[in-house]
C-alpha cells in the first residue's frame, strides 16, 4: 500500500528533464529563453501503431536562428510504411545512421535540456513523442510548448475562424522560401523561420513575454 | 552527426565568394556554426559607430542597405542583395561600424563567427585578396559620387590593378625593322622598301640608328626635285630619330608621336639613340589597336565596298559595345554611337545598291527607320524595321515607280541581312509593297490608323509612328510626320486606344514581390525584359509624344522633352527616363552575354544586385501606366 505513494524511480535522463524544466531561470528574460523548433517524421497519423523516424530540431534564442544548437536523430523501427516513404525518404535500410528508439529519446531530452519547445500542429508531434517516452514508462514530456498555428491564428487579422493552416501555407503567407520539405530538420528550420517572422509581427500589438505567448494555445498548456 | 541544415547553408555559400575559394570541409565547419536572423522592412542590423558584432553577414535572402552619417546628412553608400557580404571589415581591424545597415526589405541574413573566419582568411591568401577588393568596391556609392573612395585608404591601389585600360598596355611594334647603311642611295633604298612594302627604312650603323626615312620624305623631296634619287639617303633623312625602350605604352607612344611631330618612333635596347635598334613603331601601329574607335569606324564604312566588308564592320561594333558598356559609360551615350554606326551603314547600303541597279531613283524618296532603330534604341544586331516613301506620281508613271523602288528596297534588305540585321518577321520592311508608298499613299494610310483603331492597326501605328529619317528627301519625312499629328490632334481616343494596348502589359511584379515569368513554352521561368519592362516604358513615352505633337522618337530624348512640357509631371518622367536607361543597359549585357537579343532573362542565373536594380525599375512602370490611365480615359474605351 505504502508503495503507491512512495516516489517512483524515473531513469536518470528522465528525471534530469523534469529537473531541467522545473528548476529553469531562464524563462522571464525573453532574450534568455532557448526555444527549440522540432519536427519528426513517421510512419503514419495512427499514434498508437505508427512510429517515429526522425526528430529534427534547431534551437532559437534571442531572435537568432542556432544552426550550431540544432539536433537530427534517425532511429530503427520494427513498424514500416512504404507508403509514407513517399513523403520523407526514410527508407527501412536507408544510409542515415540509425539508433534504437530509447538511445534516440536519450539524446533529444538531453538536447532538449531547459528549452521550450515549438513546432507546427504541436499535438502530433509532441504525442509521437510521448507516445515513445511511454513505452519507456516515463513521460508526458515536461517542457512548455507552443504552436506556430496557433501564434499565426493570433495575429492573423483575416479568417481567424479559419481551420488549421499547414505549414505550406504558412510560409506562403510569411514568404519563406520552402526548402527540404519533410525531412524533420528541414521543417524545423520553416517552423523556425515562421516563429521568428511571427513573433516580430506579434510584438507589434502584444507584449512579446512566454506567458502571452504560450496563451495563444491554452490547450497545450493547461 | 548529420545536419541537414548546415547541407543547406553549405550549398548556398559554396555559390558566393569568398566562401567558393574554401575547401569543402571548412565551409561545412563554417555552416554548422551560423547564425540565421530575420528582420523586417527598415529594422536596424547595426549603426554607425556601434561596437562590432562576433559575426558578419552574408545574405540570404532580401536586401540590406549601406549609409553612413556625415555631417549629420544620411547617405546610402551600398544596397546589398542575395549573397553580398557585409559588416566584416570592422570586425578584422577591430574597430567600430564605419556605416550603419538597416533592412531594405524583409531579409534573412547568415551570420558567421569572426572567430572562426580569422583562422580562415590566414590560410587561404585568395580569400583575403578576395576580401581587400570586396572591402574596395564597398565603397561604390550608387547614389553620389562625393564620397567615392574616402572610406578604404586602400581604394586606389586597388582600382589602379583593375583598369587596365588600353592606354597602359605595352604598344606593339615591329620587331627586327629593315635598315639601310648611310651611304646608301635613295634609290636603292627606295628599292628596298618597295620590295619589303614598306613605308619607312631606318638609316644605320651597326644596328645604332641615325636617321630614317619615311614614304613622306621621297614624296617632299625627291619627287619636288630638291635632291636626285642618286643622292645618298643621308641627304634626305630625319635625324637624330625619336627612340624609346622596348616597354613603351600606348599612351606613351602616342603622346611621343604628337610632341616630336613624327610618324615613326625606334625602339631601342636603352631608349637611347645610342643603343642597339630592336624594333620600329608607326603611327599606323597604334591605329590598329584604336581600330575600335567610332570615328574609324564610320570612315571605314564610307569607304566599304561591300555588305560582307561592312558585316565585319559590325561585328567591331559590337565589341565597342560590349567595351563601353564594361566601362560604365552612359547608355544614352552608347546608343547614339552605335546608332550612327547602324546609320552609316544602311546609307552605305542604299549607295551601294543604287551603283548595283545601275539606274538612279526616278523621283525623290526617304528612307525609313522604325521601331528601335526609329528611336535609336539599338544596340543590339536585332530585326529590320524599315520603310520607303516616295514622291507623289501621276498614275501613269506609278506602276514603273513603284516597281523601281520595290526593286530598290528588296536589295537593300538582302545587303542588311548580310550585314546582319535580320529579316523582319512581320515583313515591315520597305521591299513589302504595302509599306513602299508614294507620299499621299501614307497620309491616307495614317489617317485610316488613326480613325479606325482596329486593334491590328494600333500594332502598325506603335511601329509606324516611331520613324525616322535615315537617308533620301527629309522634306517627305517631314511631311509624314506633320500629317501623323494632323491626325491625332483631331482624334485624341486614339491616344486612348494606344493606352490601353500597352496597358496590356501590367507591371512585372507579383504580389509577393516576385518577378513575373513566362509561364510555359521555351522561354519558361525566364523574365521577358522586353515586354514587360521595356516596352511599357517606350509606348507611354511614345504616348505622351504624340499627344504633345513632339518630334522626337528616342524614348530618353522623348522622357525629357516631357520634363520640359510637363514640368508638373517632371518626377515621373524622370524616373521612367533613369528606370529605361538601366533596362536598357540591362538587355544589352544579357544579349552580349548570352549572345542573343537580350529580351528573356534567367531570373535565377542573376546576380544579387542585379535582380534589385532590375526591382527598382518597375515602381515607374507602374507610376506611368496609372497616368495613362487617367490622362486618356482608358476605362472609356471599349
Amino acid at each position: 500500500m505504502f508503495n503507491l505513494f512512495k516516489k517512483k524511480k524515473y531513469p536518470s535522463y528522465w528525471q534530469k528533464h523534469i529537473d531541467a524544466v522545473k528548476n529553469s531561470r531562464n524563462y522571464s528574460n525573453y532574450e534568455s529563453i532557448r526555444f527549440v523548433c522540432l519536427d519528426t517524421e513517421t510512419t503514419g497519423f495512427d499514434y498508437e501503431n505508427d512510429r517515429i523516424l526522425c526528430i529534427g530540431a534547431v534551437a532559437i534564442k534571442n531572435n537568432k536562428i542556432l544552426v550550431s544548437d540544432s539536433f537530427e536523430v534517425y532511429m530503427q523501427q520494427e513498424v514500416f510504411n512504404k507508403e509514407t516513404v513517399k513523403i520523407h525518404g526514410i527508407r527501412r535500410n536507408g544510409t542515415e545512421k540509425k539508433v534504437s528508439e530509447e538511445e534516440a529519446i536519450i539524446q533529444f531530452l538531453e538536447y532538449l535540456d531547459d528549452a521550450v519547445i515549438i513546432a507546427h500542429h504541436t499535438k502530433f508531434d509532441l504525442t509521437m513523442i510521448n507516445n515513445a517516452l511511454k513505452r519507456l514508462n516515463i513521460g508526458p514530456i515536461k517542457s512548455k510548448q507552443l504552436d506556430t498555428n496557433y501564434i499565426h491564428k493570433k495575429i492573423a487579422i483575416t479568417n481567424k475562424f479559419k481551420k488549421l493552416y499547414s505549414l505550406d501555407e504558412l510560409c506562403e503567407i510569411y514568404n519563406i522560401k520552402m526548402h527540404d520539405r519533410h525531412t524533420a530538420l528541414g521543417d524545423a528550420l520553416l517552423t523556425a523561420y515562421v516563429f521568428l517572422k511571427l513573433t516580430y509581427k506579434y510584438k507589434k500589438n502584444n507584449v512579446l513575454n512566454l506567458t502571452n505567448l504560450i496563451n495563444t494555445n491554452y490547450y497545450l498548456n493547461k | 552527426m548529420k545536419n541537414t541544415i548546415a547541407e543547406r547553408i553549405f550549398d548556398f555559400l559554396k555559390d558566393y565568394p569568398p566562401f567558393n575559394l574554401i575547401s569543402k570541409e571548412t565551409l561545412l565547419e563554417v555552416s554548422k556554426r551560423i547564425e540565421i536572423q530575420y528582420f523586417e522592412k527598415d529594422q536596424i542590423i547595426f549603426n554607425q559607430n556601434d561596437t562590432p558584432h562576433e559575426h558578419f553577414y552574408i545574405i540570404y535572402e532580401g536586401a540590406v542597405r549601406l549609409y553612413r552619417f556625415i555631417d549629420n546628412e544620411k547617405h546610402n553608400l551600398d544596397i546589398c542583395d542575395e549573397g553580398d557580404l557585409f559588416g566584416l571589415r570592422p570586425l578584422i581591424m577591430q574597430e567600430n561600424y564605419l556605416m550603419g545597415a538597416a533592412a531594405n526589405e524583409e531579409t534573412i541574413l547568415y551570420g558567421i563567427p569572426i572567430s572562426l573566419f580569422n583562422g580562415i582568411i590566414l590560410n587561404y591568401p585568395k580569400v583575403s585578396q578576395f576580401l581587400i577588393a570586396s572591402f574596395a568596391t564597398n565603397t561604390r556609392d550608387p547614389f553620389s559620387d562625393k564620397h567615392k573612395g574616402k572610406l578604404f585608404a586602400n581604394v586606389s591601389s586597388i582600382q589602379k590593378i583593375e583598369n587596365s585600360f588600353a592606354e597602359t598596355q605595352s604598344a606593339k611594334y615591329s620587331k627586327n625593322p629593315i635598315t639601310c647603311s648611310i651611304e646608301t642611295s635613295i634609290k636603292e633604298a627606295s628599292m628596298i622598301m618597295t620590295k619589303h612594302i614598306i613605308n619607312s627604312i631606318i638609316v644605320a650603323k651597326d644596328y645604332i640608328p641615325i636617321g630614317i626615312i619615311t614614304d613622306k620624305d621621297i614624296r617632299t623631296k625627291i619627287g619636288t626635285g630638291i635632291f636626285s634619287i642618286f643622292d645618298p639617303v643621308s641627304k634626305i633623312m630625319s635625324s637624330p630619330v625619336v627612340t624609346f625602350p622596348e616597354k613603351i605604352t600606348v599612351a606613351e607612344a602616342q603622346i611621343a608621336l604628337l610632341k616630336h611631330k613624327v610618324s615613326h618612333i625606334c625602339i631601342t635596347k636603352d631608349g637611347t639613340d645610342k643603343s642597339e635598334l630592336v624594333g620600329i613603331l608607326a603611327e599606323h601601329d597604334l591605329n590598329i589597336l584604336q581600330t575600335n574607335n567610332p570615328m574609324f569606324l564610320v570612315r571605314e564604312i564610307k569607304y566599304a565596298q561591300d555588305a560582307e566588308t561592312l558585316k565585319h564592320i559590325r561585328t567591331k561594333a559590337s565589341e565597342l559595345t560590349k567595351g563601353y558598356l564594361e566601362q560604365e559609360i552612359p547608355i544614352y551615350f552608347i546608343t547614339k554611337v552605335i546608332t550612327e554606326i547602324n546609320i552609316a551603314i544602311t546609307k552605305r547600303i542604299i549607295r551601294l545598291a543604287i551603283k548595283e541597279l545601275g539606274q538612279d531613283p526616278p523621283v525623290a524618296y526617304a528612307w525609313l527607320a522604325m521601331g528601335s532603330q526609329g528611336r535609336s534604341e539599338q544596340l543590339l544586331m536585332t530585326d529590320q524595321d524599315n520603310a520607303l516613301v516616295f514622291e507623289n506620281v501621276d498614275e501613269d508613271s506609278y506602276l514603273q515607280v513603284k516597281e523601281y523602288f520595290l526593286k530598290f528596297a528588296t536589295l537593300i534588305t538582302q545587303k542588311l541581312h548580310i550585314v546582319g540585321f535580320e529579316y523582319c518577321p512581320a515583313n515591315i520592311m520597305a521591299s513589302n509593297p504595302k509599306w513602299c508608298l508614294s507620299l499621299k499613299e501614307w497620309k491616307e494610310q495614317f489617317k485610316d490608323w488613326v480613325k479606325h483603331p482596329t486593334s491590328d492597326k494600333i500594332l502598325l501605328s506603335i511601329i509606324f509612328f516611331d520613324f525616322e529619317y535615315i537617308f533620301g528627301d527629309k522634306e517627305l519625312y517631314n511631311q509624314m510626320s506633320e500629317s501623323v499629328f494632323k491626325y491625332i490632334s483631331k482624334k485624341q481616343t486614339f491616344l486612348g486606344f494606344l493606352s490601353k494596348a500597352t496597358l496590356d502589359n501590367p507591371p512585372p511584379l507579383g504580389f509577393f514581390k516576385q518577378f513575373l515569368v513566362e509561364q510555359d513554352g521555351e522561354n519558361k521561368d525566364h523574365f521577358d525584359i522586353k515586354s514587360r519592362a521595356i516596352r511599357p516604358l517606350v509606348d507611354a513615352a511614345r504616348i505622351f509624344s504624340l499627344h504633345h505633337s513632339l518630334k522626337v522618337n528616342n524614348t530618353i530624348a522623348r522622357y525629357e522633352k516631357l520634363m520640359e512640357v510637363e514640368s508638373q509631371n517632371k518626377d515621373l518622367f524622370e524616373s521612367c527616363a533613369n528606370a529605361f536607361k538601366i533596362l536598357l543597359q540591362f538587355r544589352t549585357l544579357q544579349g552580349l552575354t548570352n549572345n542573343d537579343s537580350g529580351k528573356f532573362v534567367d531570373i535565377n542565373n542573376l546576380s544579387k544586385s542585379d535582380r534589385l536594380k532590375l526591382k527598382s525599375c518597375f515602381k515607374p512602370i507602374k507610376n506611368i501606366q496609372d497616368s495613362l490611365k487617367l490622362r486618356f480615359n482608358v476605362s472609356q474605351i471599349p
